[in-house]
């Protein structure tokens, strides 16, 4: 069974008088531990694909199949739940908390699901040791680099064994090298199972993935395997 | 109960980050609590000084006078006209159910001398229940008792003020004074009870078997008639009916027609101080409503700040979204936030409140009264303002679109 089953999905904005149509009848399927690069110019779509199939939009249209669970069904506590086991986050502007340290960042998603501080401890320490930031764990947020800041967002993504992580314009912040570093920390993780969908407008990041789609005036106009 | 203690910690640390705003915001319940508490407690402070005035006279007491003589047109004042009797002492006592206990009275002013020392005061011949009536205990000594008035003893109470101004240091039980040249034996002195509400000093009296005082001291009454009588009802809550009850049976008594007037005047003395009490009870809550008005201005700027705080805050609140908060856990947590500022709002006001009726108590003369209760009260009052005012900005922010939320800059 495919992980991610998107049919006839459609996402339609009323602006006033306007409709502005984001999504227009999209089908996919992405299976369990693809890498997938998402492409396409601004307004293409491809931010609000990925936002659905982050379960926080829902679609106007279609159906979206998150392992068997019809996710325009449920109600938005519901998709907090889903959004908190099974996928996790990895934004442009890394959205972490301000004013607070390295390894709170990180517990974030488990205090939403009633682990005890313990467990919380152990377990935000394993997702530090992945990203390589078990010595930062101190650190507050102003006292780390872009690129340690995406790592940590990384780790609070996977914090909570998390079988998706969204990766939108992850590098769009950070220069070559440290572009390189994440670029090369998402393929490990890809390695260990996890699915990651990355949204990206630079073809040189977007050739990390195997698989590329294209998106262009809220269609897919290509799905190509890019395997290396 | 983990979690709960988390979103304790976020709230503490968001209100750190904004240290003046925090404090600021907090004085607006700090002073709120402050006038509750502080106008509470002189509130309860001013009844009680009123209920402990009242206490020294004796709760519940009714006066039954005699009626008034009039001789060519001038009229001699209650008690001149020799109406009330024993008998009517002892059937109020016996056929009105809502009264306690009776006791005639006799009085009169005397002069009074002991060695060296004299003094003018007030004669009281009573019976033993008197003392009963007016709640007064016995200093030293031994009370009244029927014997006394039964076989007119020569015996006297004396009360604080005349001891001491008559016998200084000197213990005056056992010793003999003479009440108009007659003289008496001490048998005890009665406990110090202070000035009633208009400033008589109740310690300046002599009690004496009424027997006595009619035979040996004021020599001129008629026999079997009494000046006055001091009547117990059982309780405040049937102080009235009392009244109407002995009221009843005197007319019948003294076969007084319909439409006629009283021979004798009944008083209820409790009265006057009941209307005391009851307008400080007014006045209490009206201050209570005023303090209050101001306890609500401050949780209205909890609002405003916490309103201020979730726009401030959009991004965090998306973020907290997105990594799966539930719409309870954002609520529960600008709830505690608003919660937090106003109860730690609360407990400042408390002190200060506690602090102020202190000193207000200190200035106008009144006991110091901190009535757990009221600091129970302020301290849910303020607890409930916090979560009243924090739940729309907390609803707010649990409304929030993530995806909005998550670009807001």
């Amino acid at each position: 069974m495919s992980l991610i089953e998107v049919s006839s999905l459609s996402r339609t904005y009323v602006l006033g008088e306007n409709k502005i149509h984001a999504l227009s009848d999209i089908s996919l399927m992405i299976s369990e531990g693809e890498f997938v690069s998402i492409m396409g110019p601004s307004g293409s779509g491809k931010s609000t694909f990925m936002n659905i199939i982050g379960c926080l939009d829902k679609p106007t249209q279609g159906f979206y199949h998150l392992k068997g669970t019809d996710v325009g069904s449920l109600s938005r506590d519901e998709l907090a739940v889903i959004r908190n086991k099974r996928i996790g986050f990895v934004f442009q502007g890394f959205n972490l908390l301000p004013r607070t340290s390295a390894i709170e960042n990180v517990e974030l998603p488990l205090l939403y699901n009633g682990v005890t501080s313990k467990q919380r401890r152990e377990k935000a320490l394993a997702a530090l040791e992945i990203v390589g930031l078990t010595d930062r764990k101190d650190h507050h947020l102003n006292q780390l680099s872009g690129g340690q800041q995406q790592r940590l967002a990384i780790a609070r993504a996977v914090v909570n064994d998390a079988s998706i992580i969204m990766a939108d314009e992850p590098t769009g912040n950070l220069d070559t090298k440290t572009s390189k570093e994440i670029m090369m920390l998402f393929e490990k993780l890809n390695s260990q199972g996890i699915t990651i969908i990355l949204v990206t407008h630079e073809a040189d990041i977007a050739q990390y993935g195997r698989r590329l789609i294209r998106f262009l005036d809220g269609e897919i106009i290509s799905d190509e395997k890019t395997g290396d | 109960m983990n979690s709960t203690l988390v979103t304790f910690k976020i709230a503490f640390r968001a209100l750190r980050t904004n240290k003046m705003r925090s404090a600021l915001t907090m004085l607006g319940i700090v002073i709120g609590v402050a006038a509750v508490i502080a106008m509470l407690a002189i509130g309860t402070a001013a009844r009680q000084k009123i209920s402990d005035e009242i206490s020294t006279v004796g709760s519940n007491l009714i006066m039954v006078l005699a009626g008034a003589t009039s001789s060519g047109g001038a009229r001699m004042g209650a008690g001149s006209d020799p109406t009330i009797s024993f008998d009517d002492a002892e059937a109020i006592k016996n056929e009105c159910p809502a009264v306690l206990d009776v006791a005639p009275v006799q009085t009169g002013p005397g002069q009074v001398i002991y060695r060296n020392q004299n003094w003018s005061t007030m004669i009281l011949g009573a019976t033993p229940s008197i003392l009963n009536i007016r709640e007064w205990e016995i200093e030293s000594g031994r009370p009244l008792v029927d014997q006394d008035v039964r076989n007119s003893t020569k015996v006297c109470l004396l009360g604080k003020s005349v001891a001491e101004n008559l016998y200084g240091a000197i213990d005056p039980v056992g010793t003999i004074l003479r009440i108009k040249k007659v003289p008496f034996t001490v048998i005890g002195v009665l406990q110090a009870k202070g000035q009633t509400l208009t400033g008589q000093d109740q310690d300046d009296r002599i009690y004496v078997p009424i027997t006595t005082a009619q035979k040996k001291i004021f020599g001129r009454t008629i026999p079997g008639m009494v000046q006055f009588l001091m009547v117990k009802a059982n309780s405040v809550d049937v102080l009235d009916d009392a009244v109407q009850q002995i009221r009843d049976l005197l007319r019948q008594r003294h076969r007084i027609a319909p439409g006629q007037e009283n021979d004798f005047t009944v008083e209820n003395l409790t009265q006057m101080m009941d209307m005391a009490i009851r307008l400080t009870n007014i006045m209490t809550v009206l201050l209570g409503a005023i303090a209050s008005i101001s306890l609500l201005v401050g949780g209205i700027g909890i609002m405003n700040i916490m309103l201020v705080s979730v726009t401030e805050r959009t991004r965090e609140i998306g973020i907290r979204i997105a990594v799966g908060a539930k719409t309870w856990n954002i609520r529960l947590q600008f709830i505690v936030e608003a919660m937090t500022l106003s109860i730690i709002g609360g407990c400042i006001g408390i002190a200060l409140g506690q602090t102020g009726s202190v000193i207000v108590s200190k200035f106008a003369n009144l006991p110091v009264i901190i009535s757990p209760l009221s600091i129970i009260i302020a301290f849910g009052f303020s607890a409930g303002v916090g979560v009243f005012f924090g739940f729309y900005p907390a609803y707010k922010a649990s409304l929030l679109n993530p995806i909005d939320a998550l670009r807001y800059e």
